[in-house]
This record gives structure tokens, C-alpha cells and sequence, in this order.
């Protein structure tokens, strides 16, 4: 055969392909959507669900997952963008540095499940916190903590170098210039990072079935103690999160509209995904046109 | 310069050192509030491995399960008399579904890889990026729901039998990797060394030369590292996958039988057995053996990023 013929069939089925595959996406959120959205509303979104009877919601399932999202930040921000500026910053080319880097490539592909069970054994059992939402946003940390040090130490490393040299140029201390010059111009794509790592912890399921349990006490959402067993904000009671949910319905759901609530439930959990994945691009663009325009005023 | 004398000399000098002080403060806590940080890290993986794999030996030291039964054996009936703990059906299982999905998903990856970056770098980024990153965002249990309610009944009326089984699973993980090896072909494409491209097309080669011949060749390390990246994560898996495969013990003689992996058997047998169970203990077992092969996935990806920097 000819070259170019060759060529013209090969160009031919790589644009087929890569076609193919934004069409996939089309159809799959079309699919997720047309099945599910008509199911939501306001009474889907906040009742509670049932196990025997049609018409259950989502509202515990929803809160929950919400609330489990804002305690894993609580714990992995702290501790993600520390050891993030550590490499960033502090790490000295070395033996060290690649057993640190090795430490986080590994965590970061560590399946789900794994750090679920290790929840389970050591969080769960041994800590004895038993199934509850403190248990569950420990285990999503461990599963958040790699992305969230790479994200860090990439948006460090991005910010010019002269910024960190007028520092020192100053007689600042190190860490003094890290928080008070670095950090704020680090901080946009910090947040983006922060953004996206959020919308992956809350599909996340299976690291949860075991730590954050597969059921919800009955809640009392006029009870805001956070020491009472059915306050929605007790940190200590078990709590099934929208995802694991989906699961729980589908593989063994016996309500009549199981289906239906399972395609409601994916539909709201693509929806919020969506959303943080647009808020963090569109977060990304505001903050990347505000600084160039700053720029261009100089 | 005037020289500073007295009183004002004695200010500045004092002045200096407790700057000097509160440097040094400053300095520590920034060091050892981040290398706490760390330590942390290495703290956690080093629990995950020694936790995992003190449950995991147990069956092969305590309750005396052979290491050649466990990994060779076909039977799996933990309550049986005699119970037997063969895990081969869900190695194979794990195996099948990661290596069918990573055919699967690789070719295709690498189409939209070389649209992106060698066909219509512009416009295709525009269009296909963004609908790669949707596609990694979307929760694995969705994935599980769509295979479910399309995959399955598809499989079911093109085919017969019951729809789930192998291959179900590899469809459904083959779209759950794809963003995973797309992102890392393409960026491997785009980092491609300085003139390689523009050298083949100045000696009157083709688009499909130049790619075939020059550029696949070059950075066939690269690609490598984002199919094993997308391996480690389909072995991985777990409720997807435990949702369309049927989870039966036994291995399949046909890609439309039910099977089951390492993870979904984990998923649906650990809430049922007791804490310190034979059965219980070799669950653990096949934890301990996805935490090897996410080594073994690490290792390999290691070894392949040696091979590009030469």
C-alpha cells in the first residue's frame, strides 16, 4: 500500500477513536442524567430512605457525605500541604527525598479497599472508634494525603523563584517567607487542587464500607450536640455516605424502586462531581486572569 | 557612615539579636512542623504494610493453610468440611478482567492521545480534555450502575446467559482506566525531545510514519508506565467490579460466565466472617497479595521511567 494511504486510513481511525470516546462521555452522562434527574426532588433530596416501601430519599446520605468531605479536609490539609512545602522547599536532593517520593507514589496507588481494611483493623478496631464518621474521614485521608502533597509541592514549585529570593533578600527567616510570600501566591492553584481532590473523596466508596459503615443511625436535625447519639454532627456515629449508598442499593436493594433510587442517587452524585470540577476550573480561570491582568498594569 | 555610638549602638545590637531569635524560631517551627508532616506519611504506609501483612501471613503461620493451597488451589469453600481456601479462581479473576481491560483501553488511549497532541493539537485539546478529566471524575459506583443497567442487559441480549461475568467487568473498568492512561500517553506525547517529529516529516515521511516509525519507538517506555498506572488501578478496583461480575468461587470457562476477583470477594465476605476467623484471616490474605502487586505495579513503573531518561 502507499504511504499516504496508509497515512489517510490511520489519521482516519485515530480521529474515529478519539471521537468515540467523547462520545462515550456524551452518552454516559446523558444516560446518567435522562434516567435520574427526573427522580430528583426536593423530597428525594431530603427524606430518609426506606428499605422495604418505595419513595425513599437520600437526605441522610446526602448530609453525610457532605460532612464526611469536611472532616477529611479538616485532617488532610493541615498535614498535606505541610509535607507538600517540606518537599517543595525543605527537601535536600537525596536518598531521603526518593524514599519520600517513593512513600507517596505508593500510598497514592494503593487500592481503596486496602486502605479501608487497614482502617478497619487499626482505626475501627484497634483505636476502637467503631464505625463512625471520624473512622471514615481518617481512612479518606490516608486515600486524599498523596494527591493532596503532590498538588501542594507542584503549586509551590510553580511560584517564580524571584519572589522566594526578594525574601531572603530581606532577612526574612525561610519559613516566614513560605507563609507570608509563597503561600498567598500559591494559594489559587492550592485551592484548585483542594477542589478536585474534594470531588474524588466524595464518590469515593470502598475504602468507606468498612470504616464509616454501611448504615445511619435516625437522625434528629433539630439535636446540634455534637455528643448526642442522634445529632447529625456526632462524629462518633456510623454514617453511609451517598456513594457507598449507590452501592448498597444496587447490589442489594429489595425497596420496588430500587432501580430508581440508585439512578436518582448516581445522577445528584455526577452532578455534584461536576459541579466541583467546574467550580475548580472556573476558580483556576478567575484567579489566572486576575493576575495577568495585574501583570499587564505594571 | 557616622559611626553608631552609646545607647543607640547597644538599641540596634539588641534589636539585631532578638531578630536573631525569633529567625531561629521561625526557622524551627517551619522545619519541624513540615517534617512532622512527613514522618506522618511514612508513619501511615509503614502501618498499612505491617498491619496488612501480619493479618495476611496469620493464615499461612497460624491456621496452617498452605501457601501452595491458598495460591494453586482451585477450591474455595471456607464453612466446608473440610474447609478449603484455594484463592487461584480470584487471582485468575483479578488477572482477566485488568489485563482484557487494559486491551481494551489502551489502543483506545492511545488514539486519543496521538489526536490530541499530533493531529489537531488545538482544537483536540479543547474538545477531548475536558472529556477525559470528566470521565476520571466520575465515581466508580456510577460506573457500577451504568454497567449494570446497560452493559449487562446488552450482554445478556447480544450473547445470552446472564450478561455479567468477566466481561462486563473488563468493559466497565476499560472505561474507569481510560482517563487514568489517556492523560499520562499525552503528556508523555507532548514532552516529546526537540526535533525528533519535525526531523521525520523534514525527510518526506507520512504523519502515520513519523508516529509509527519515530515517535511510538521513542516513547515506548512512557506509554508503558501509563498502561501498568492504568493496570494497578483496574486490579485494584473493587465495587465496579463486584457489581457486574456475579461473584461465583469457581473459575469461568467462558468470558460471559459469573466470576469473581480478589476485591469483590473481600467486599462482600469480610462483613460476614468473624475477626480472627480462618475464613476471616484469608481475606486478609488476598489483601495482602493486591498490597504486593501494588508494589509489584510501582516497581515496574519505576523501572520503565529508568529506561525513558536514557
Amino acid at each position: 500500500m502507499r504511504a499516504k494511504t496508509t497515512d489517510k486510513i490511520a489519521t482516519f481511525v485515530i480521529c474515529f477513536f478519539a471521537l468515540f470516546i467523547v462520545a462515550l462521555l456524551v452518552g454516559l452522562l446523558g444516560f446518567i442524567l435522562a434516567r435520574g434527574v427526573s427522580h430528583i426532588s426536593f423530597d428525594f433530596l431530603t427524606s430518609a430512605p426506606q428499605t422495604l416501601r418505595a419513595g425513599g430519599g437520600i437526605g441522610p446520605q446526602l448530609f453525610n457525605s457532605v460532612f464526611l468531605l469536611i472532616l477529611t479536609l479538616i485532617i488532610t490539609i493541615p498535614i498535606g500541604w505541610g509535607a507538600g512545602i517540606y518537599m517543595a522547599h525543605y527537601a535536600k536532593p537525596g536518598k531521603i527525598t526518593d524514599f519520600i517520593r517513593l512513600v507517596v507514589e505508593v500510598l497514592s496507588s494503593f487500592p481503596s479497599i486496602v486502605i479501608g481494611l487497614f482502617g478497619l483493623l487499626l482505626i475501627v478496631n484497634t483505636f476502637n472508634f467503631g464505625f463512625s464518621l471520624l473512622s471514615g474521614a481518617l481512612a479518606l485521608a490516608v486515600f486524599n494525603l498523596p494527591l493532596m502533597v503532590r498538588t501542594t509541592e507542584q503549586a509551590f514549585r510553580a511560584v517564580p523563584k524571584e519572589q522566594k529570593e526578594a525574601g531572603l533578600a530581606l532577612g526574612l527567616s525561610k519559613w516566614k517567607i513560605i507563609t507570608s510570600i509563597l503561600l498567598p501566591a500559591a494559594l489559587p492553584s492550592l485551592i484548585t487542587g483542594t477542589i478536585l481532590a474534594a470531588g474524588r473523596i466524595f464518590g469515593e466508596a470502598a475504602a468507606l464500607l468498612f470504616t464509616a459503615g454501611m448504615s445511619t443511625p435516625p437522625l434528629d436535625f433539630t439535636d446540634w450536640n455534637p455528643l448526642h447519639a442522634r445529632s447529625p454532627i456526632n462524629p462518633m456515629r456510623p454514617a453511609e455516605t451517598l456513594a457507598v449508598h449507590i452501592w448498597k442499593v444496587n447490589s442489594e436493594g429489595i425497596a420496588p424502586d430500587s432501580k430508581d433510587i440508585a439512578a436518582g442517587a448516581s445522577a445528584v452524585l455526577v452532578l455534584l462531581v461536576l459541579v466541583f470540577n467546574l467550580s475548580a476550573r472556573w476558580f483556576g480561570r478567575v484567579v489566572y486572569r486576575r493576575l495577568t491582568a495585574a501583570k499587564r498594569m505594571d | 557612615m557616622e559611626p553608631v555610638e552609646g545607647k543607640a549602638f547597644m538599641e540596634q545590637n539588641k534589636r539585631s539579636q532578638v531578630m536573631k531569635e525569633r529567625h531561629y524560631w521561625e526557622e524551627w517551627t517551619g522545619r519541624i512542623y513540615t517534617s512532622v508532616c512527613v514522618v506522618f506519611l511514612v508513619a501511615v504506609i509503614v502501618s498499612i504494610v505491617y498491619f496488612v501483612a501480619s493479618k495476611g501471613v496469620a493464615t499461612f503461620a497460624m491456621n496452617g493453610v498452605s501457601l501452595s493451597e491458598f495460591f494453586f488451589g482451585t477450591k474455595w469453600s471456607p464453612d466446608g468440611e473440610p474447609a478449603s481456601f484455594g484463592a487461584l479462581p480470584f487471582i485468575t479473576g483479578s488477572f482477566a478482567v485488568t489485563i482484557l481491560a487494559a486491551l481494551i483501553a489502551s489502543p483506545l488511549s492511545l488514539c486519543a492521545a496521538l489526536f490530541m497532541t499530533e493531529i489537531v493539537p488545538k482544537s483536540g485539546k479543547r474538545i477531548l480534555q475536558p472529556a477525559i478529566e470528566l470521565l476520571s471524575g466520575i465515581p466508580s459506583v456510577v460506573y457500577g450502575f451504568v454497567g449494570l443497567t446497560v452493559i449487562v442487559p446488552l450482554l445478556r441480549n447480544v450473547f445470552g446467559g446472564q450478561g455479567i461475568g468477566i466481561l462486563a467487568g473488563c468493559l466497565v473498568l476499560s472505561v474507569m482506566i481510560l482517563p487514568t492512561i489517556t492523560s499520562i500517553m499525552a503528556d508523555a506525547l507532548s514532552s516529546l525531545p526537540g526535533g525528533l517529529r519535525e526531523s521525520s516529516y523534514a525527510l518526506g515521511a507520512t504523519r502515520w510514519q513519523t508516529i509509527a516509525r519515530v515517535i511510538i519507538p521513542t516513547l515506548l517506555p512512557a506509554l508503558l508506565t501509563g498502561i501498568i498506572l492504568g493496570m494497578a488501578r483496574a486490579f485494584g478496583e473493587a465495587l465496579a467490579v463486584q457489581m457486574v461480575i456475579g461473584n461465583a468461587p469457581h473459575i469461568p470457562s467462558s468470558l460471559l460466565e459469573s466470576a469473581s476477583t480478589l476485591t469483590s470477594v473481600i467486599t462482600l465476605s469480610m462483613g460476614n466472617t468473624a475477626m480472627g476467623s480462618v475464613h476471616n484471616n484469608a481475606l486478609w490474605s488476598m489483601a495482602l497479595v493486591l498490597l504486593l502487586m501494588t508494589f509489584i505495579f510501582v516497581l515496574l513503573v519505576r523501572l520503565l521511567e529508568r529506561r525513558n531518561r536514557i
